[in-house]
C-alpha cells in the first residue's frame, strides 16, 4: 500500500466569471501526494489552490486531465473517494445554530459512527482540539480558531484515510494558528495520516513534507520546502540600515534596485535577496534562506517585472511637521447590542507617521476605522481627525482624509477611467483641476493602458491600486487603509507598501491595518489589537521585545503577538473579556 | 454468499437510515432556533388566517347608492324605500341626475339608481324602465352593486306582479340562493384558498430559502464530502418541512371550522391526502429553485414569483378562472394551486364529489412524482 494517495495528471480548469471573462483557474497541473506525508499547495490567491482541492473532493468536475484519490478515479466514483476522506472547506462548513456536541454527533451519523466507536473517539478528538468545554455552545458563538478546531474534529471524527483542509488558517489568530499547525503536525507524525492542505502564508510551507508551489494555475515548483528554499542560498543576508535612516527607507532603496531579488523590513533591519553580487550594502552578513526567500525568486524568474511605485509622487506635499497629532482616539467604544466591538480604545499619530493596527479577523481593527471615518457612531470616547469629529464636522474636514475600504467599493461597470472621473466629481473637483488630478491618477499608478477597461474586469492587485488611486484625488493629508493587503500575492504586497512609505516620505499620515503580522515591521508605531481591546502599542521594535526568546532565531512580530495575547489572557479570561463570545 | 450478500444490503440500508435520520433531527433543531422559520412556518400562516379571516371579505354592504326620483309619485317611493330599508345599501335620495352624477364622479356613492319622471304613467301602460349606473373602475365591487340593485328593483317588480301590477324591468334575474354558499359568506370560499397560500409558503418559499442558505453559507460544500448521497439530504429537508406543512394545515382546519364556521363537507382523510400531495409538489418546487439559484435573495424571488403569486391569481382562489382571457387561462392549467384550490373548494364546500376530485388528484399526483424526479435530477453533489 505504499501508491499515492493523491495523483493529478496534467489537470485543466476554466470559469466563467460574472462579468462574462473566462479565467484559466488550472492549466496543466500534474503532482503527486504520498502517504503518511503533510502535502501542501501553496500560493497566493487565486492560484487555483481551492479549485484544485475541490477537484480533489469531487465537488467539481475537471475539464481536462486524470485525478486519482486513494486510487480511486474521482471523476468515474467520486462517493467512494467522499466516503473515505475528511475534508474542511475553506469557509466555516457547519451548522452555526448547533452546538458543538450536535455538529460532531451529526458528522458521527454521517460517517457511521455509533455506539462504542464514538466512546473511543470522541474523548480522543476533544484532547487533541481543547472542546470539552464548550461542548454545548453553539458554533456559531466559537471564536475563529476554535470553529477551525470542531471543524477538524468533525473532519476527523471516523479516521479518514485522506484528511484534506483548504487554507485552514485564513482568518485566525495567531495563537490558534500555531494550536492548529501543532495538531496538524501531530496527525501526521505520530498518527500518519496523510493530509493535503492548501495555504497562503509562506511560512506555514516550511513545514511541510512536500510542497506544491502553485501561481497563476500553473505549477512553479515542488519537492521538499529546503529545495525552494534553496534556491536563495547564499543570495540572502540581513543589512543594518546607516544611523539615523529607517529600516524601510533603506528596503525601499535595495527593492528599486534592479539587481535585487527581493527586500524587506525585518526586526530593524532589512532582509535582502540579491539577484547580483555587485549589490552590496556596508555591514550585511549572510543569513539562512527561508521559505518565502526562494518562493520570490520563483516568483521573479515566472513574472519578470519588478514591484513598482517607487516614483510615486505628491503634487502639494502637507505641511506642517512631524510632532502634531493627526489623529487623536480617546477610550473609544463601541457596542452592537450586547457584544463590545471596540473596547475602550486609545492611541493616537503624529503627521507623516505610519500607524498600523495589527490584529486577528474579528479583532475590532475595521470597526475603529469606519468609527474614525464617520461612518459609524460611537458609543462611547472621543475621538479627533484633523482636529475635528468627522462624524459632526462639514465637507471641510472630510476634504482631508482618504479611505480606502476592506472590500473593493468601486463601481465594477464603470471604466477605470470613469471611476475616477466619478470619485474626482465626488469629492468636488472640476474643470482643470479635475482633468490633471485623474491625469495624476492615472500615471502614478500605471493605469493608463487600462483606463478604458471595466473596473470589475482587472486583475485583483490593479483593483487595489484604483481603490487608493481615489483615495488620493482630493490630495487628503491622511490616508486610511482598511487591510489592503489581504489576499494580495506577495509581489502586489511589495508594490503596494512601496507607494505607502513613497507617501509616508512625503508628509502623508498613513493608518492601516493588517492581519500580516510582518507587515508591521514598515510602520513606524502599531498597536497590537485583539478581541477589540489594544493590548500594546508602540514601536515595531518595543514589540517586538516583548516576545519570548526562541532558541536559534530571531524573535518575529508573530511571537510578540503570541507573548502578549497569552500574557493578556491570564490576567482577564478570554470568555469574560468579551459578552456574546462571538468573534 | 448471498447470505452475506443480504447482510451487506441490509447494513448499508441501516447505515442510509441512521444518516436521514441525523439529517433531520438537525433540520428540526435548526428550525426550532431559527426565529425566521418558525415566523414563516407558524406565526404567518396565523397571521394569513386572522387577516384573511377578519381584514378582507368580498362581500358588500352599505353600497352607497344614489336613488334619483326626478318626479316623486307613491308608486316610486315604494321601489326607492325598497333600497332604504335593504342592508345592502346606504342610500340618498336625490331629485336631478346631474347631481347625482357628479356624486358618483367623486366617489361620494357607488351607483345611481334613476327613476326618470315618466316612469309613473309608463307604469301604467305596463313599459316602466329603471336604469341603472354603477362605477366600474373596480369591476368586481361594480357587478356585485349592479346585482343587488337589479335583486331591489326585482323584488319590487316582483311584488307589484303579485299584486296584479305587472311592470318591466329589463332583463333582471333574481338570485334567491346563492349555491354552496347560501349565507352569501366569502368566509366560505377565503378560508380553503387561504390553506393554499399556507401550504405554498411553507412548502415553497421556505424550504427553498433553507436549501438555498445551506448552498449560500457552505454547508452542503462539507456535508458533500461525507458518506451522505443527494436522496438523503432531499429527504433530510423534505420530511422536516412536510411535517411543518402539515401543521400549518391543522391550523387552517381549526381555524376553518371554530373561528370561521366553514363547513367542511367532503371528508377530511381526502382532504388530509389531497394536501399532501399538493405539498409534495410545493417542496419539490422549493428545492428545485434553491439548488438551480443557490442564492437566498434570488430563490425568495423566483419561489413568489413562480410559486407565491400564481396560487393567489391564478389558482381560482380569488378571481374567476371563467373569466379571465384564454391565454391566461391556459396558463393557469401549468399552476398546481389550480387542482388544489378546485379540490379544497370542492371538499368543503361540496362533499366528496368524486367527478372532481378524481381527475384533479391525478393531477396532483403526476405533478408531485415528475417535480420529485427533477430534484433529484438538478441536486447534484457538485459546486457551480
Amino acid at each position: 500500500m505504499n501508491t499515492p494517495v493523491l495523483v493529478v495528471r496534467d489537470i485543466h480548469k476554466t470559469f466563467r466569471r460574472d462579468t462574462g471573462e473566462i479565467v484559466q483557474a488550472l492549466d496543466g497541473v500534474s503532482f503527486q501526494a504520498d502517504r503518511r506525508t503533510l502535502t501542501a499547495l501553496v500560493g497566493p490567491d487565486g492560484a487555483g489552490k481551492t479549485t484544485l482541492i475541490r477537484l480533489a473532493c469531487g465537488l467539481m468536475t475537471a475539464d481536462k486531465g486524470e485525478l486519482k484519490v486513494l486510487d480511486t478515479d474521482i471523476n468515474l466514483e467520486p462517493q467512494q473517494v467522499q466516503s473515505r476522506i475528511g475534508y474542511m472547506p475553506q469557509r466555516f462548513g457547519l451548522y452555526e445554530d448547533l452546538s458543538v456536541q450536535e455538529n460532531l454527533d451529526l458528522y458521527a451519523d454521517l460517517h457511521g459512527v455509533t455506539g462504542e466507536e464514538r466512546k473511543t473517539r470522541y474523548p480522543q478528538l476533544m484532547e487533541m482540539t481543547a472542546l470539552e468545554h464548550f461542548k454545548d455552545r453553539l458554533a456559531g458563538r466559537l471564536s475563529g480558531g476554535m470553529k477551525q478546531k470542531l471543524g477538524l474534529a468533525c473532519a476527523l471524527v471516523r479516521a479518514p484515510e485522506l484528511l484534506v483542509l483548504d487554507e485552514p488558517t485564513v482568518g485566525v489568530d495567531p495563537l490558534s494558528r500555531r494550536e492548529l499547525w501543532e495538531i496538524i503536525l501531530k496527525l501526521v507524525h505520530e498518527q500518519g495520516l496523510s493530509v493535503l492542505l492548501s495555504t497562503s502564508y509562506l511560512d506555514e510551507a516550511e513545514r511541510c513534507g512536500h510542497v506544491v508551489v502553485l501561481h497563476n494555475g500553473k505549477v512553479l515548483a515542488q519537492g521538499r520546502p529546503e529545495e525552494v528554499s534553496k534556491l536563495a542560498m547564499g543570495r540572502t543576508f540581513l543589512a543594518d540600515p546607516p544611523a539615523g535612516q529607517k529600516a524601510r527607507s533603506l528596503q525601499a532603496r535595495l527593492l528599486d534596485d534592479p539587481n535585487v531579488t527581493d527586500a524587506v523590513p525585518e526586526g530593524g533591519q532589512v532582509r535582502l535577496v540579491r539577484k547580483d553580487e555587485a549589490v552590496t550594502v556596508p555591514g550585511m552578513v549572510p543569513t539562512q534562506a527561508r521559505f518565502e526567500d526562494g518562493f520570490m525568486v520563483l516568483l521573479r524568474r515566472t513574472v519578470g517585472d519588478r514591484p513598482v511605485g517607487g516614483s510615486m509622487k505628491v503634487d502639494h506635499p502637507p505641511a506642517g511637521h512631524g510632532d502634531e497629532v493627526v489623529v487623536e482616539v480617546h477610550d473609544l467604544l463601541r457596542m452592537f447590542g450586547k457584544f463590545t466591538a471596540v473596547d475602550h480604545v486609545n492611541f493616537d499619530v503624529r503627521r507623516g507617521e505610519i500607524f498600523g493596527l495589527l490584529g486577528p479577523n474579528g479583532a475590532g481593527k475595521t470597526t475603529t476605522f469606519r468609527m474614525l471615518c464617520g461612518l459609524l457612531t460611537v458609543t462611547g470616547g472621543t475621538l479627533k481627525v484633523a482636529g475635528a469629529d468627522l462624524r459632526r464636522a462639514g465637507a471641510s474636514a472630510r476634504q482631508r482624509i482618504g479611505y480606502v475600504a476592506q472590500k473593493f467599493s468601486l463601481y465594477g461597470q464603470l471604466s477605470v477611467a470613469e471611476n475616477l472621473g466619478f470619485f474626482a466629481s465626488a469629492y468636488g473637483l472640476r474643470g482643470g483641476r479635475k482633468r490633471q488630478r485623474i491625469e495624476w491618477a492615472l500615471q502614478q499608478f500605471e493605469l493608463k493602458s487600462l483606463a478604458r477597461l471595466p473596473s470589475g474586469q482587472l486583475p485583483g492587485g490593479f483593483k487595489q491600486r484604483l481603490a487608493m488611486a481615489t483615495s488620493l484625488l482630493h490630495e487628503p493629508e491622511t490616508l486610511f487603509l482598511d487591510e489592503p493587503t489581504s489576499g494580495a500575492d506577495p509581489l502586489a504586497r511589495r508594490e503596494f507598501w512601496r507607494r505607502i512609505t513613497a507617501l509616508a516620505e512625503q508628509g502623508v499620515t498613513v493608518i492601516i491595518s493588517t492581519h500580516f503580522m510582518e507587515e508591521a515591521e514598515y510602520c513606524d508605531r502599531v498597536a497590537i489589537m485583539d478581541a477589540g481591546r489594544v493590548l500594546a502599542q508602540g514601536t515595531p521594535a518595543e514589540i517586538r521585545q516583548r516576545a519570548k526568546s526562541e532558541p536559534r532565531r530571531q524573535a518575529t512580530m508573530e511571537d510578540a503577538f503570541i507573548a502578549i495575547v497569552e500574557e493578556s489572557r491570564r490576567s482577564t479570561p478570554a470568555d469574560k473579556a468579551r459578552a456574546g463570545g462571538a468573534a | 454468499m448471498t447470505l452475506a450478500a443480504e447482510k451487506t444490503k441490509h447494513n448499508a440500508l441501516i447505515a442510509k437510515a441512521r444518516r436521514v435520520g441525523a439529517l433531520v433531527k438537525k433540520e428540526f433543531r435548526q428550525m426550532v432556533r431559527d426565529p425566521s422559520s418558525i415566523a414563516m412556518g407558524v406565526v404567518l400562516p396565523v397571521i394569513l388566517i386572522l387577516l384573511f379571516g377578519y381584514g378582507l371579505s368580498l362581500d358588500v354592504k352599505n353600497v352607497k347608492v344614489a336613488v334619483v326620483l326626478e318626479a316623486p309619485s307613491p308608486d316610486v317611493t315604494e321601489l326607492a324605500s325598497g333600497f332604504q330599508l335593504s342592508p345592502y345599501f346606504a342610500a340618498q335620495f336625490l331629485t336631478s341626475m346631474p347631481q347625482a352624477q357628479e356624486l358618483l364622479l367623486d366617489r361620494g356613492v357607488d351607483g345611481i339608481v334613476l327613476v326618470r319622471s315618466d316612469v309613473a304613467r309608463n307604469m301604467k301602460l305596463g313599459d316602466a324602465q329603471v336604469q341603472i349606473v354603477v362605477n366600474g373602475t373596480d369591476a368586481n365591487h361594480a357587478r356585485i352593486v349592479q346585482g343587488y340593485a337589479q335583486g331591489a328593483i326585482g323584488q319590487w317588480a316582483a311584488r307589484r306582479a303579485a299584486e296584479g301590477r305587472a311592470v318591466n324591468v329589463g332583463p333582471v334575474t333574481v338570485l334567491d340562493r346563492i349555491w354552496f354558499n347560501n349565507a352569501n359568506d366569502s368566509h366560505y370560499f377565503l378560508v380553503p384558498g387561504l390553506i393554499v397560500l399556507v401550504m405554498t409558503l411553507i412548502g415553497a418559499f421556505l424550504t427553498s430559502m433553507v436549501m438555498a442558505r445551506e448552498w449560500e453559507r457552505g454547508t452542503l460544500e462539507a456535508l458533500f464530502v461525507t458518506p451522505v448521497r443527494v436522496d438523503e439530504i432531499l429527504l433530510g429537508k423534505i420530511i422536516p418541512y412536510f411535517a411543518q406543512g402539515m401543521v400549518g394545515l391543522v391550523l387552517c382546519l381549526f381555524a376553518a371550522k371554530y373561528l370561521f364556521h366553514v363547513p367542511i363537507r367532503g371528508s377530511v382523510w381526502l382532504l388530509a391526502i389531497t394536501s399532501m400531495l399538493y405539498l409534495l409538489v410545493a417542496l419539490s418546487i422549493g428545492l428545485v429553485i434553491s439548488s438551480l439559484t443557490k442564492s437566498q435573495f434570488v430563490a425568495s424571488q423566483i419561489t413568489l414569483l413562480a410559486t407565491f403569486l400564481p396560487a393567489m391569481m391564478l389558482s381560482g382562489f380569488l378571481f374567476d378562472l371563467r373569466s379571465m382571457p384564454t391565454a391566461v387561462r391556459l396558463l393557469t392549467y401549468a399552476m398546481p394551486a389550480r387542482y388544489y384550490v378546485a379540490l379544497l373548494q370542492t371538499l368543503f364546500l361540496a362533499g366528496d364529489v368524486w367527478g372532481v376530485v378524481l381527475p384533479n388528484a391525478a393531477v396532483l399526483t403526476g405533478m408531485a412524482i415528475s417535480l420529485l424526479l427533477l430534484t433529484r435530477l438538478v441536486t447534484q453533489k457538485k459546486l457551480a
